[in-house]
């Protein structure tokens, strides 16, 4: 379902959600304005609990919005697509599947045939340095495979949007500096649209295009910040005084919000 | 495999253990000098047995074949009845009730009734079995379907996987470990839910033997029975586990 490129890949228009009702319901989410154009790469940083994960889970039609409306290519969405990719703070790697058939489920589950969807299963996961990996089980994998695995995953059906939920939450920061920087790689190689989310300030900025900035709940986007720095980006972007710039911007707009 | 000397030592073990308490048991009987309807000793539970061998397997086949059609029965009902419960809101809350208050019947008490109902043939056993084993594994299957965690479940959505595939795909194979635990629990209660039914009334099977010997001091007999019948539940346990370990090869 490849449209005019026009519309943009997401759209949200007074977003909001509320989970229960009456005495007992709790606002995750305020009113939220978006839009994600084709290629871009946004990064949404903000405090725990400001409602993150729901406006991601509302992206990818997993949750219905309380308020707002939401749209993919500019049609107006109504649940789980799979032109959309979702990586989760954990791997959610089936532990009976080797990493191959791991790769390969979304291809299987949506029909396509065995055959090109294993070969682009074994393309992506040599992309990613998992090449030698593909017969393995999950639990003989680090941390940092396995959630490189799910990468691929996410990527074998081809999706038009990527979203990633705190991706790296769970890994070491060594590991995580690594891998972001791969999967920036893989992103630009793949030219894809991709939505961030992330509670690390230095790591919105090294992978993102635009930065949105987050109230603590219910969540608002407080500032949508342009990320000038060139591409590709290494572990020396995180060097450069622009770098270190956009990293006191962000913090102060965040810390401005905390009221002691 | 490197860790051999260390298998065989845990393998070793449990039975040099039980060497020892026969050779206690042997050696308390004779300082004693019990008289053997009261307490046999293993040396001559061991020649009783050898003397009544075609007896004793021919019981021992019968009890085996009762509880192992009834523990069939029980997965083969429990399996479908699990799905429905696990899936359909209004069948949960309507079986749900029904299946635990027919829990809460001791069947020891159904025994006598079961057997009015049907004769003194192998069927009151099995259905016995039947009734001993289904709970324990309709309940960790019910608990096994529901396992899955959260984030699975919204993969598999997030990739438009139909109901269907959801239960293939990651609620069955999620299952299985808890399916397992079930019916390994079953099959022990599967051999007791044979012997109670036999005690009510039976012609033949180990119950009935342990039944008709005790009532004639033929109590070497007894042990030997209730031996083989012990013989018999360890052995279709480990039979489960074997199936296990070669259904479910990965850990979590």
């Amino acid at each position: 379902m490849q449209t005019d490129g026009a519309s943009p890949v997401l759209s949200m228009a007074g977003l909001g959600k509320t989970y229960g009702q009456g005495r007992g319901a709790v606002e995750a989410l305020g009113a939220i304005d978006l839009e994600i154009r084709r290629g871009e790469f946004v990064s949404v940083v903000g405090p725990s609990g400001c409602g993150k994960s729901t406006l991601l889970k509302l992206a990818g039609g997993l949750e219905a919005p309380s308020r707002g409306t939401i749209a993919r290519e500019g049609r107006p969405l109504d649940g789980p697509t799979r032109q959309t990719g979702i990586i989760f703070q954990e791997h959610v790697l089936f532990p009976w599947l080797s990493i191959l058939e791991n790769v390969t489920m979304p291809a299987e589950v949506a029909g396509h045939p065995a055959g090109p969807a294993r070969a682009r299963a074994l393309e992506l996961l040599a992309m990613a340095g998992l090449a030698d990996f593909a017969g393995h089980r999950p639990a003989q994998l680090s941390g940092g495979m396995k959630q490189r695995a799910a990468f691929c995953r996410a990527l074998i059906a081809d999706p038009g949007l990527l979203l990633m939920d705190e991706p790296f939450g769970a890994l070491d920061a060594l590991t995580r500096e690594e891998l972001s920087l791969d999967l920036s790689r893989m992103w630009q190689d793949l030219g894809r649209t991709a939505l961030l989310i992330t509670h690390d300030i230095e790591e919105a900025i090294l992978l993102g295009d635009r930065v949105l900035v987050m109230s603590p709940r219910p969540g608002r986007i407080l500032a949508d910040i342009p990320v000038p720095l060139p591409r590709p980006r290494s572990v020396e972007t995180a060097a450069l005084p622009e770098f270190h710039a956009l990293k006191q911007q962000i913090r102060s707009i965040i810390f401005s919000q905390r009221s002691i | 495999m490197t860790d051999t000397p260390a298998r065989w030592r845990a393998r070793l073990e449990p039975l040099a253990i039980f060497a020892a308490l026969f050779l206690l048991w042997e050696l308390a009987v004779r300082w004693f000098a019990l008289p053997s309807w009261l307490l046999p000793a293993p040396s001559e539970i061991l020649a009783t047995a050898r003397d009544w061998a075609p007896e004793l397997a021919a019981n021992a086949l019968v009890t085996l074949r009762e509880t192992v059609t009834g523990f069939a029965l029980a997965v083969a009902i429990s399996v479908p009845l699990a799905v429905l419960i696990a899936f359909t809101r209004v069948l949960r809350r309507v079986l749900y009730p029904i299946l635990l208050g027919l829990q809460s019947v001791p069947k020891v008490a159904l025994a006598p009734l079961v057997t009015l109902w049907l004769g003194v043939g192998e069927a009151p056993k099995v259905v016995i079995v039947v009734l001993v084993c289904f709970f324990p594994v309709l309940v960790n299957m019910i608990a096994g379907l529901e396992a899955a965690p959260r984030n699975m479940v919204d993969l598999m959505r997030s990739v438009e996987a139909s109901r269907w595939q959801v239960f293939r795909r990651l609620r069955l194979p999620f299952a299985l470990p808890h399916i397992f635990t079930g019916c390994k629990v079953a099959v022990t209660f599967a051999v007791i839910g044979s012997v109670i039914a036999e005690f009510v009334a039976a012609q033949s099977g180990l119950g009935y033997l342990i039944l008709m010997s005790t009532s004639q001091s033929l109590t070497p007999l007894a042990f030997a029975a209730i031996l083989l019948l012990t013989l018999m539940s360890v052995l279709l346990f480990y039979l489960i586990e074997w199936a296990e370990r070669r259904a479910v090869t990965w850990h979590m």
